[in-house]
């Protein structure tokens, strides 16, 4: 890994972090979570 | 090594299948883990799983996206794509080689004894065109009266799901029984398409049709834990070619996408130290070698 890619997967990290943190704000999670908890009826082949 | 990857393999099916009361609740957990991103293509509705799969749920996220932002929501997947592109920007195709139930489904039935077959490069990037089509562009735009889309590869595709759900379900759920249709028998026979498959070629699912191991293929050459080639190290003598589960010349294409990390050739071919692991551009010591089994030309 030279400096180049250090400096490219450094400014990656950065962002998904702060694509997660902006999620949380959203409160996104709160759906992640209803959505599996629940049956997901496509998943399975049906609905 | 290979056996400690096979361990690990095994403790990351208990790990994000780890709800084994489901056949005396009759249910799916519900519990507050679910929180959690499953690293490899688990499915959420299996009864077991204690984590949410990222494809799964991006895609929920994205066909109903009109309706959240009309009712004042801001659920656009940035929570799904910030744990993905963590796990991805950390580990890569680490993950599939190391923590994926599906992945390890597959390797399983390789080794059941028949004529082994490879998988034409070119069916690789198809991988990317179900991510890309499949999971973000479909759903957002195939939409019902009501305005939401639907999870195009859930739905039709994802054999990983009718494994790890739709079986358990209808048999745990017999209620569920009587609405078995064509959907039900299409990803029947998906799975059975790619159990057969893998049996004859290693990991096809994960080489042409995965979503997740295309996302995680982006990351190969950019994530903090990586496999890299000492040039001045290789004698090009190919021993790596011929232990590798995807059939990647390890030595001409360091950090190729299609690489799951396995380190079979770190591990089982090289005897020249030329494949090493870095983590955050530091090598670490390479593993004790065994002598390269290189088959008579």
């Amino acid at each position: 890994m030279n400096d180049k890619q250090r400096k490219i997967s450094s400014v990656l990290l950065g962002l998904f972090l702060l694509l997660w943190l902006i999620g949380i704000f959203l409160g996104e999670p709160t759906r992640v979570l209803e959505q599996a908890k629940s049956i997901c009826l496509e998943c399975i082949g049906i609905g | 090594m290979q056996i400690a990857r096979k361990w690990i393999q095994i403790l990351w099916i208990f790990l994000v299948n780890g709800f084994w009361g489901f056949p005396f609740t009759g249910n799916l957990y519900q519990g507050p883990l679910k929180i959690i991103c499953s690293p490899g293509l688990n499915c959420y509705s299996c009864p077991a799983a204690t984590t949410y799969c990222p494809i799964g749920s991006l895609q929920q996220l994205l066909l109903g996206i009109r309706f959240s932002l009309q009712t004042g929501k801001y659920y656009v997947g940035t929570f799904v794509i910030g744990w993905l592109g963590l796990l991805g920007t950390t580990f890569g195709r680490f993950i599939c080689g190391w923590a994926c139930p599906f992945g390890l489904f597959q390797e399983v039935l390789y080794k059941i004894p028949s004529k082994k077959y490879s998988i034409p490069p070119l069916l690789n990037w198809l991988k990317y065109g179900f991510f890309v089509f499949f999971v973000v562009v479909f759903p957002l735009i195939f939409l019902d009266q009501f305005g939401l889309g639907k999870p195009w590869f859930c739905k039709y595709v994802c054999p990983a799901g009718t494994l790890e759900a739709g079986i358990p379900m209808i048999l745990l759920m017999p209620d569920l029984r009587t609405t078995i249709g064509f959907l039900y028998i299409n990803k029947l026979v998906i799975l059975i398409g790619f159990t057969i498959w893998s049996v004859l070629a290693s990991r096809p699912f994960c080489r042409t049709v995965c979503p997740l191991g295309a996302f995680y293929a982006l990351f190969n050459r950019f994530s903090l834990i990586q496999l890299q080639l000492d040039k001045d190290a290789c004698t090009n003598c190919k021993a790596c070619h011929k232990v590798c589960p995807v059939e990647i010349k390890f030595n001409e294409t360091p950090g190729s996408g299609e690489c799951i990390n396995c380190m079979k050739c770190m591990t089982d071919a090289c005897t020249f130290d030329a494949i090493y692991i870095t983590v955050a551009g530091y090598k670490m010591i390479p593993a004790k070698k065994k002598p390269a089994v290189v088959p008579p030309q």
